[in-house]
């Protein structure tokens, strides 16, 4: 980011607004889906989908994830494999109906 | 003392350090928000019954929270792009942007909080409030912290624009992901507390 030159920054520009039509087209989307009252599987499956697209628009183009630094990659995916086992951890004890 | 690489990349990770400490630190934000998640996670399959967010909560009010709150992202790095184009009364005016509509978000928050509150609803009413307010509350409180650093790089802050316009960018830019870090939590918070 450090050395983009003003033509690149205007084109950033465009794609900026791209990316806010897009989070307000999938935020109307989610809201709308949530209208049809669907099984607990599928309303929960259908909000996680679009709320990780909407977060990685965010992540890709606001936060520059896209073009970023392999030290930030390393550091991202450290906290990633952290993050997914904090959120298995409350379902984990399914595991013991298999192995158990 | 000078503190090092502020303006220019560090040679070995090719980041200035301010930005790859506020990486750090978001790192600790996911694992702190996660751990909340995760709680949530845990209460819930573990309830005989949930009650669905959209029947006790106001979605209309999230919904317009939740376009506030990307507005603003948006603001936050057109803010930072008019610096890099050398454009700085458009960069006050986006800042400026960003700072209105995280208190329009407050706003809505607090009218949200009192009609729970003149209802007798609070955190210990039951499971489903109280993970609804203490996770709304620690963004809440996310929200309050960006308003303060946003409102000192509008403010008083802006002055190193004069002295060092490119460690002033870097230091807007990396406030930015941090603002956009409080966007993408509360892109989480709307479906699974009010959608669910």
């Amino acid at each position: 980011m450090e050395s983009m030159s003003v033509e690149q920054v205007k084109k950033s520009v465009r794609v900026y607004i791209t990316v806010f039509v897009a989070l307000m087209a999938l935020t109307m989307v989610t809201v709308a889906v949530s209208t049809l009252h669907l099984s607990v599987v599928g309303a929960v499956s259908v909000a996680l989908v679009i709320a990780s697209i909407k977060a990685s628009l965010v992540a890709g183009y606001f936060m520059h994830l896209i073009s970023e630094k392999r030290v930030i990659y390393a550091t991202l995916v450290l906290t990633g494999v952290f993050f997914l086992v904090l959120m298995f951890l409350p379902v984990s004890h399914y595991l013991d109906r298999i192995f158990g | 003392m000078q503190i090092p690489y502020t303006s220019t990349a560090r040679p070995d990770t090719g980041l200035f350090n301010a930005k790859l400490g506020v990486w750090l630190f978001l790192a600790s934000e996911v694992m702190l928000f996660g751990a909340l998640f995760s709680s949530y996670v845990l209460l819930r399959v573990g309830a005989s019954s949930w009650p669905h967010g959209y029947d006790l909560l106001n979605v209309p009010l999230a919904t317009l929270n939740t376009v506030v709150l990307i507005s603003s992202s948006v603001t936050m790095v057109m803010s930072w792009a008019s610096l890099m184009m050398k454009e700085f009364k458009k960069y006050r005016l986006y800042m400026g942007g960003t700072i209105l509509l995280a208190l329009v978000f407050l706003v809505v928050k607090y009218i949200e909080y009192t009609a729970k509150f003149h209802h007798d609803i609070f955190p210990s009413t039951n499971t489903f409030y109280a993970i609804y307010f203490t996770l709304t509350g620690l963004h809440g409180l996310h929200v309050i912290g960006g308003i303060i650093v946003n409102a000192y790089f509008w403010g008083p802050g802006r002055k190193m624009w004069k002295t060092d316009p490119q460690r002033f960018t870097n230091r807007v830019e990396i406030a930015g992901l941090y603002w956009h870090f409080v966007d993408l939590v509360w892109i989480f918070l709307f479906p699974v507390l009010y959608l669910l």
